[in-house]
């Protein structure tokens, strides 16, 4: 059996032992958070507390945080939410501004309000490391301000790592009073986050270290997004459902505990992820790296191996244990090149040639050297099988 | 061996996968997405390709414990399998998609790409078998007569079928599905698939009109050469075929009446009595041989359509061009059909259709 090596952090990471304890504790323990017994208060307790915690990391009020089944409820809430919100006051505010470099979570919501919804979608640009052009959005909101929902732009992007000037974007939506909803799935636990920057701000329990199946969407105050779920209202009637406790607890335990060792954490990450980058270019022909070399996410390194398919190395690597990702969405299970790296000015072959590593808390040296030492091979291997004989040379 | 099993999600290539894994190779599952828009047809469909079948190999695979992967080969199959398709049938001839798909995608572009992997051979459900005889490897008919697939596979060299597995070969239809269910493999009582993968409602004609639209001609008695009728496109006509030509009264001798000939260039398909479509000679091109190749004259069975019977014919062999004078005549052979050449169960070689007439 070969060791695992798992690069794949920014799919998911594994839980930390902080969280498996708060949630285990948790989910041994009866009680709804909206019950007003004894068992109530205890779970209600619970739930506070870690809204508490989390604001307090993201420099919010725990009002502000409105708990979600994950980061992509928190998405969809904050951008049809909004959207619908914006609309009600005014049924002229139908555009949309948005990157193209956004997840799914952010891009097919906007996309289905498009479709169905009576939005006026515009994208803005991103150039070739994968950061949005804010000149174009200065632009897009000085000319049509009164036309404009909502922005939205990513704090730092899943594929490629780039930091978004999420603070200059900020200043930019107040001048003309447009709420701005920022995806920052990828972005807390790895950057100090000051949610305050934003007017909504999306993010994931299982990226940080905690459960799969919890997140958050934090809200400026004031900010009432149209509630996509409708019933008890728990979570001041801007979304419903019994709230998760041991997640709760859980997501709670991982913030904090990744805010407590963020820069220890990160600047380890950090030099591991540049250690891998060198020396991969260094020792194998026709490697480019994508993104942002230095406004980067610590642990993701997105590279194009020239003349490869990103399943091919994708199956190399899972053989010899090493789990990493394409970094884009499948369609029907099909991969399909990145909508990131197009948008920067990939052409689809180099976007299909591509890996995302992305290392995290436990990653190791050992890692890193096990993908150098194994990563040639299969590089040579994939070059081969990407170029087959054209079926027009067999007779 | 490192084996690459291709997966469909059907039964056969499941227990085909299977029984690798029993033999002690280290096997991984592939699904190949062929469809373009697999989404498109995930309701209803018949065929291979769509979302449900992936995720049915993606469960075969979970339950053997092998890893599991698709590859997406849906453009060289758009351009290799379907183009081709399309154009033969505008040219009034009848292509073997599956043949073809053997040819240039499983044998070809996963092989090679496998081959460049690492790995040794590519592992399919397909009735047939591969045996080391003297001369090398021969491909020969399964021991299932029903199931019988070496026609299709009549296409592959030495050197394919040297990295080719057929597990299957040896082993009736039946027994597979008994095998698949003690195996615990969901798939054990899907359907089979029939038809044409990338036509998921199995109406080829009205899938060619999408595709090549309106072509209306004569339809013309070929024994009295009176006009007989009108169709929308000639291209969905075959020899051999009597249903649906759609002429609204019979012949005066009240005969049945076949299509005869079908002629693209001039959109005319021409129909006749049934003993217009006896012919006892058939010439092909591009030979291909699953061995070493026919050099002299040699007395052998053919076969000219999927499921048809083998006969007895003399083979002649000029460079790519093979002829079949056949012992006796048979009916209603189309153009672009394969030719498959047998010495009683081993396939010798194969041609593709050009002509078909009577000495």
């Amino acid at each position: 059996m070969v060791q695992t090596v798992y690069l794949d952090y920014a799919a998911t990471a594994p839980m930390r032992p902080e969280a498996l304890a708060a949630m285990t504790t948790e989910l041994a323990t009866v009680g709804n958070a909206n019950s007003l017994h004894a068992s109530g208060r205890r779970a209600r307790r619970v739930v506070e507390e870690s809204r508490e915690a989390i604001a307090a990391v993201l420099n919010v009020q725990p009002r502000d945080v409105v708990f979600t089944s994950g980061g992509t409820e928190a998405d969809n809430l904050g951008v049809k939410g909004i959207y619908a919100m914006r609309r009600l006051k005014d049924p002229n505010r139908r555009r949309i501004l948005t990157s193209p470099i956004e997840h799914h979570a952010v891009l097919d919501p906007i996309e289905s309000l498009g479709e169905s919804g009576g939005a006026d979608v515009r994208y803005l640009f991103a150039d070739n490391v994968g950061r949005v052009d804010l000149d174009w959005l200065k632009v897009e909101l000085e000319r049509d301000s009164e036309l404009i929902a909502l922005v939205c732009v990513m704090w730092a992007n899943n594929e490629v790592g780039t930091i978004q000037r999420v603070a200059e974007i900020s200043e930019l939506c107040k001048q003309f009073s447009i709420p701005f909803h920022c995806d920052a799935v990828q972005a807390v636990g790895q950057l100090p986050v000051d949610a305050s920057l934003v007017d909504s701000l999306a993010l994931s329990g299982h990226k940080v270290g905690g459960p799969i199946g919890v997140g958050a969407l934090v809200l400026r105050p004031g900010l009432n997004p149209v509630p996509l779920l409708h019933g008890g209202g728990q979570e001041r009637d801007v979304r419903s459902g019994t709230l998760d406790t041991p997640a709760i607890a859980g997501l709670a335990a991982a913030i904090v505990a990744a805010n407590g060792d963020m820069a220890e954490r990160t600047t380890r990450v950090r030099s591991l992820r540049d250690d891998l980058v060198e020396r991969v270019t260094g020792t194998i022909e026709n490697v480019t790296r994508n993104g942002d070399p230095d406004d980067t996410l610590p642990g993701v390194a997105n590279l194009s191996f020239d003349g490869c398919e990103g399943d091919a190395l994708l199956l190399l690597l899972d053989a010899a244990g090493i789990e990493c990702s394409r970094g884009s969405a499948c369609t029907a299970g099909v991969p399909q090149p990145s909508h990131v790296l197009l948008a920067m000015g990939l052409d689809p072959q180099t976007a299909r040639s591509s890996l995302r590593f992305s290392l995290g808390m436990d990653s190791t040296q050992a890692d890193v050297d096990r993908v150098v030492e194994v990563l040639p091979d299969i590089v040579s291997r994939a070059r081969r099988a990407g170029t087959p004989r054209s079926p027009k040379d067999i007779k | 061996m490192r084996v690459v099993a291709a997966l469909s999600g059907g039964v056969d290539s499941a227990v085909a996968a299977a029984r690798a894994v029993d033999a002690g190779h280290d096997v991984v599952g592939v699904h190949l997405a062929l469809s373009r828009s697999p989404a498109a047809n995930r309701v209803g469909s018949r065929g291979c390709c769509t979302i449900e079948d992936s995720h049915d190999a993606r469960r075969v695979a979970d339950v053997l414990g092998i890893p599991f992967y698709i590859w997406d080969l849906s453009e060289l199959f758009e351009s290799e399998v379907i183009d081709d398709f399309v154009s033969e049938y505008a040219l009034g001839r009848t292509p073997n998609p599956c043949l073809r798909c053997n040819e240039k995608i499983k044998f070809t572009a996963v092989l090679d790409r496998a081959v460049a992997m690492g790995f040794d051979a590519v592992c399919t459900g397909h009735y047939a078998r591969i045996v080391d005889g003297p001369n090398g490897r021969e491909l020969h008919r399964a021991v299932d007569p029903d199931k019988d697939q070496s026609y299709v596979l009549a296409v592959l060299n030495e050197e394919q079928l040297s990295r080719a597995m057929f597990p299957l070969g040896d082993t009736y239809k039946a027994d597979i599905r008994t095998e698949a269910a003690n195996r615990g493999l969901l798939v054990a009582d899907k359907p089979d698939s029939h038809d044409i993968c990338f036509v998921p409602d199995g109406n080829t004609a009205g899938w060619l009109h999408n595709r090549l639209g309106d072509a209306p001609g004569d339809i013309i008695d070929a024994t009295t050469g009176e006009l007989v009728g009108q169709h929308e496109g000639a291209y969905a006509f075959t020899v051999g075929q009597r249903r649906g030509v759609g002429l609204g009264r019979p012949a005066a001798d009240g005969a049945r009446r076949y299509v005869v000939e079908v002629d693209t260039a001039t959109s005319t398909v021409m129909i006749g009595p049934p003993t217009l479509l006896h012919i006892d000679h058939i010439s092909g091109e591009r030979a291909r041989w699953c061995g070493p190749a026919l050099t002299e004259p040699t007395q052998a069975l053919v076969q000219v359509r999927a499921h048809g019977e083998a006969v007895p014919a003399r083979i002649e062999v000029d460079g790519d061009v093979v002829t079949a004078l056949l012992d006796d005549s048979l009916r209603g052979v189309a153009a672009g059909q394969a030719l498959v050449i047998y010495d009683d169960t081993r396939v010798i070689g194969s041609s593709t259709i050009n002509r078909a007439t009577r000495r």
